[in-house]
C-alpha cells in the first residue's frame, strides 16, 4: 500500500488471489479500507496470476466496504488472469448490500397465530372431506373405497401394533399395581388394588397409552408417506388421474383406526388389569377369586365406555393430525422428517387435550 | 394460433405463494398437434402445465380444455374431464406403493367399469407400447429413472386421452431412447389423434415432433406462440438465440464484475 497524489491509496496485491489467500488479504486490507475513510483507493490485481470466485468475490467486497466507508475503490490495473476472471462474473446493479428487513416480535407473533389459525382450519377442513368420501363410498359403488386398503391399514395399524401395546400395558398394569400397593397394605385395604387397575386402565390408561403409542407408530407413517407423496408429486398425480387423496389416502385409514383402535384399548386394559392382577396375588396375597370379585364389582359400564368412545376420537385425531402434516408438507428430505415429527407431537398433546376435556365431560359434567 | 383449439389460455396470470410465475399469458392449443412448450428454466413451462390440468388455480384469467374450465367445474363433472386429459410428470410421479401394473390400472379401475381381466390386458398393452411389458408386477423403485418415466406415460395413456401432457418427456435419457419416446408421441398423435404438448430443452426432439411451438420468456411472458418454421425464423432474440444455440444475453439490470470495478462511482 502507498499514498499517491490526491489522497489516492494504492492498494496492491500479488500472488494468486483464491480461497486460500483470500482470508489473509482480508486480515489485511480491511483495516486499511476502514482507515482510508473518504479516500480513493486504487486495486491493482497485476501481479495477480490466478484468480477465483473467492477471489472476484473478495474485489467486489473491497469495493462496496470503500462506498459505505464514504470513499471509493477504483481497478486501477489487472492481469490478463484476474480480468479473465472478474469479466466471467455478474453483479446485480441493484443488490448492493441489499439485506431483507427482519421480521419483528410482533409480526412474527402475528405470523404464527394466523398460521396456527389456518392449520386448525385446514384440520377442520380435512375432517369434513374424510366424512364426505366415506359416505360417499358407502352410497355410490363407483366412490367405494377399496376393502384390500381398509384391510391392509387394519393389519398395520391393529396386528402389527398389538405386541407392543400389549407389552406396554402390562407394564403400565404392573407399575400402577406396584406404586399402590405399599400405600394401600399400611392402611389394610388390599383389596382395593383391583378397583384401582381396573377403573384406571380402562378409563384413562389404556385409552391413553394405546393412543400415545399409535400416535408414534401410525401418526408418523401416515405424514411420513404423505409428506413423500407430496414431495414427490404422487398426490398431484392422483388428483390428474381425478382420484381424489384425501379419498384414495386417508379414509382407509380414517376406517380401519375407527375398528381397530377401541380393540387395541381393550387389549390393553385387559393386559393392564392382567398386570394388577400378577401384583394382587404375589404381593398382596389376594386370591384370584377376591380380586376378580372386586374388579367385577368395581368395574362400570360407563367407564368401559367412556374409554372406547375416547378411543375413537383419539384415534381420528393421530389420523387427521398426520394427515394434515403430510399434505402441508414444505421442502424435500427435512419437510419430511419436520412433519413426521410435528405430526407426533401435535398428535400427543390433541389426544392429552381432548383426555382432559373427556374427563371434564363425562365426570365433571 | 389460429384453428380448433382444445386448449385455450386466456389472460393467465399464476403462480406460487407471492412469486408470480405467468403473466398475462394467452396463447391457444390446436388440436391434434404436437405442441412444444420452449423457455429458459424458472419461466413457467412446467406452471403452465399445471395451470392447464387444473393443479394450479389460475390468479386471474382462464384455462380451458375442450371448452371446459377446469378449476371451475363441480366435483362430479371434474372426474370425468381428466379422464381425458393425461399428465406424465417430470419424474415420472409413479405411486411408489403399488406395482406398476397397479399403477397403469389405476385410472382404469377408477373412470371404468371394465371387467378386471380386460383392464389387465390394457394395462399389458400400454406397458407393452412403450417397451416395459415385463416390468409390471415390479414396484417402480426398482426402475431406472428412464424406465419409470417410460411407465408413466403408459399410465398417462391408460384411458386414450384426447390431450396428452408431457413434462420434459426426454430429460435425463439416452438419446435412443429419447429418441423411442418421440416416436412414440408421433405414433399416438397419428393412430389415436391425440393432442400432445411437450415440455422440452431438447431442439432434437422440438424438430422430430413439434408441429407449433409455444415460446415463454423470463417472467413467464409469451415471446412466441405458432408453426415450428415460423419459429425458426421468429426475429426475438431470446427465440432467434435459443435455435441458433447461441448463448443467451446476460440478464438485464446485471453488469461484468470488472466493469464494476474499473468503473469510478
Amino acid at each position: 500500500m502507498s499514498q499517491s497524489a490526491a489522497a489516492a491509496i494504492d492498494v496492491r496485491i500479488d500472488g494468486v488471489l483464491d480461497r486460500a489467500s483470500v482470508p489473509a488479504w482480508h486480515a489485511r486490507l480491511d483495516p486499511v479500507v476502514v482507515a482510508a475513510r473518504g479516500a480513493e483507493l486504487r486495486l491493482d490485481l497485476s501481479a495477480v496470476p490466478a484468480m477465483d470466485s473467492a477471489g472476484a468475490a473478495f474485489c467486489l467486497f473491497l469495493k462496496r466496504r470503500a462506498t459505505r466507508q464514504g470513499g471509493r475503490l477504483i481497478l486501477a490495473a489487472a492481469s490478463p488472469a484476474a480480468r479473465d476472471a472478474l469479466s466471467v462474473f455478474r453483479v446485480r446493479l441493484d443488490a448492493a448490500g441489499e439485506r431483507p428487513r427482519p421480521e419483528g416480535f410482533f409480526e412474527r407473533l402475528g405470523g404464527q397465530v394466523a398460521a396456527g389459525w389456518e392449520g386448525v382450519v385446514l384440520l377442520a377442513a380435512l375432517f369434513v372431506d374424510t366424512l364426505h368420501y366415506t359416505a360417499l363410498g358407502v352410497f355410490r359403488p363407483r366412490e367405494r373405497v377399496r376393502a384390500a386398503a381398509v384391510v391392509e391399514q387394519m393389519v398395520r395399524i391393529g396386528l402389527e401394533s398389538l405386541g407392543i401395546i400389549a407389552l406396554v400395558s402390562l407394564l403400565v398394569g404392573l407399575v400402577v399395581a406396584l406404586q399402590s400397593a405399599a400405600q394401600l397394605r399400611q392402611v389394610s385395604a388390599n383389596i382395593y388394588i383391583a378397583d384401582l387397575v381396573g377403573i384406571a386402565m380402562t378409563a384413562e390408561m389404556g385409552p391413553l397409552m394405546t393412543a400415545i403409542l399409535l400416535a408414534g407408530r401410525i401418526g408418523s407413517a401416515t405424514a411420513a408417506e404423505i409428506a413423500t407423496m407430496t414431495i414427490t408429486e404422487e398426490v398431484d398425480a392422483l388428483k390428474t388421474m381425478g382420484i381424489h387423496p384425501i379419498r384414495y389416502l386417508v379414509v382407509p385409514r380414517f376406517l380401519a383406526i375407527t375398528v381397530t383402535q377401541p380393540l387395541l384399548t381393550v387389549v390393553a386394559d385387559l393386559l393392564g388389569i392382567i398386570g394388577g392382577f400378577i401384583i394382587a396375588v404375589t404381593y398382596l396375597d389376594l386370591s384370584v377369586g377376591v380380586f376378580a370379585n372386586e374388579l367385577l364389582d368395581a368395574l362400570r359400564v360407563k367407564d368401559l365406555l367412556t374409554g372406547l368412545v375416547k378411543s375413537v376420537a383419539f384415534g381420528w385425531i393421530i389420523v387427521f393430525v398426520g394427515a394434515h402434516r403430510g399434505f402441508q408438507v414444505r421442502g424435500g428430505a427435512e419437510g419430511v422428517g419436520i412433519a413426521t415429527t410435528s405430526s407426533v407431537v401435535q398428535a400427543i398433546f390433541m389426544v392429552i387435550a381432548a383426555d382432559a376435556f373427556f374427563s371434564l365431560i363425562f365426570y365433571f359434567g | 394460433m389460429d384453428g380448433d383449439a382444445i386448449i385455450s389460455v386466456r389472460a393467465l396470470d399464476a403462480g406460487y405463494g407471492d412469486h408470480k410465475v405467468l403473466r398475462d399469458l394467452s396463447v391457444d392449443f390446436r388440436r391434434g398437434r404436437v405442441t412444444t412448450i420452449v423457455g429458459g428454466s424458472g419461466c413457467g413451462k412446467s406452471t403452465l402445465l399445471k395451470c392447464i390440468v387444473g393443479l394450479l388455480a389460475p390468479w386471474s384469467g382462464s384455462v380451458s380444455v375442450d371448452g371446459r374450465v377446469l378449476t371451475d367445474l363441480p366435483e362430479n363433472q371434474l372426474a370425468g374431464a381428466l379422464a381425458r386429459v393425461g399428465l406424465l410428470f417430470q419424474q415420472g410421479a409413479m405411486l411408489n406403493s403399488i406395482t406398476v401394473a397397479e399403477n397403469v390400472a389405476l385410472p382404469l379401475t377408477v373412470h371404468t367399469t371394465l371387467p378386471r381381466p380386460v383392464v389387465d390386458e390394457v394395462v399389458q398393452m400400454k406397458l407393452d407400447l412403450v417397451g416395459l411389458g415385463h416390468v409390471g408386477p415390479m414396484l417402480p423403485s426398482e426402475l431406472s429413472g428412464g424406465m419409470r418415466k417410460r411407465a408413466a406415460l403408459a399410465r398417462a395413456m391408460a384411458l386414450d386421452p384426447d390431450v396428452l401432457l408431457c413434462d420434459e418427456p426426454s430429460a435425463g435419457l439416452d438419446p435412443q431412447t429419447a429418441a423411442d419416446l418421440d416416436a412414440l408421441i408421433l405414433r399416438l398423435k397419428r393412430t389415436f389423434h391425440m393432442t400432445v404438448v411437450v415440455v422440452t430443452h431438447e431442439l432434437a426432439s422440438i424438430d422430430a415432433i413439434a408441429d407449433d411451438v409455444v415460446f415463454l420468456g423470463r417472467g413467464g411472458s409469451l415471446h412466441f406462440a405458432g408453426p415450428l418454421a415460423d419459429a425458426k425464423a421468429c426475429p426475438h432474440p431470446a427465440v432467434a438465440d435459443f435455435f441458433a444455440r447461441r448463448m443467451p444475453e446476460m440478464p438485464a439490470g446485471t453488469r461484468s464484475l470488472l466493469d464494476v470495478l474499473e468503473e469510478p462511482e
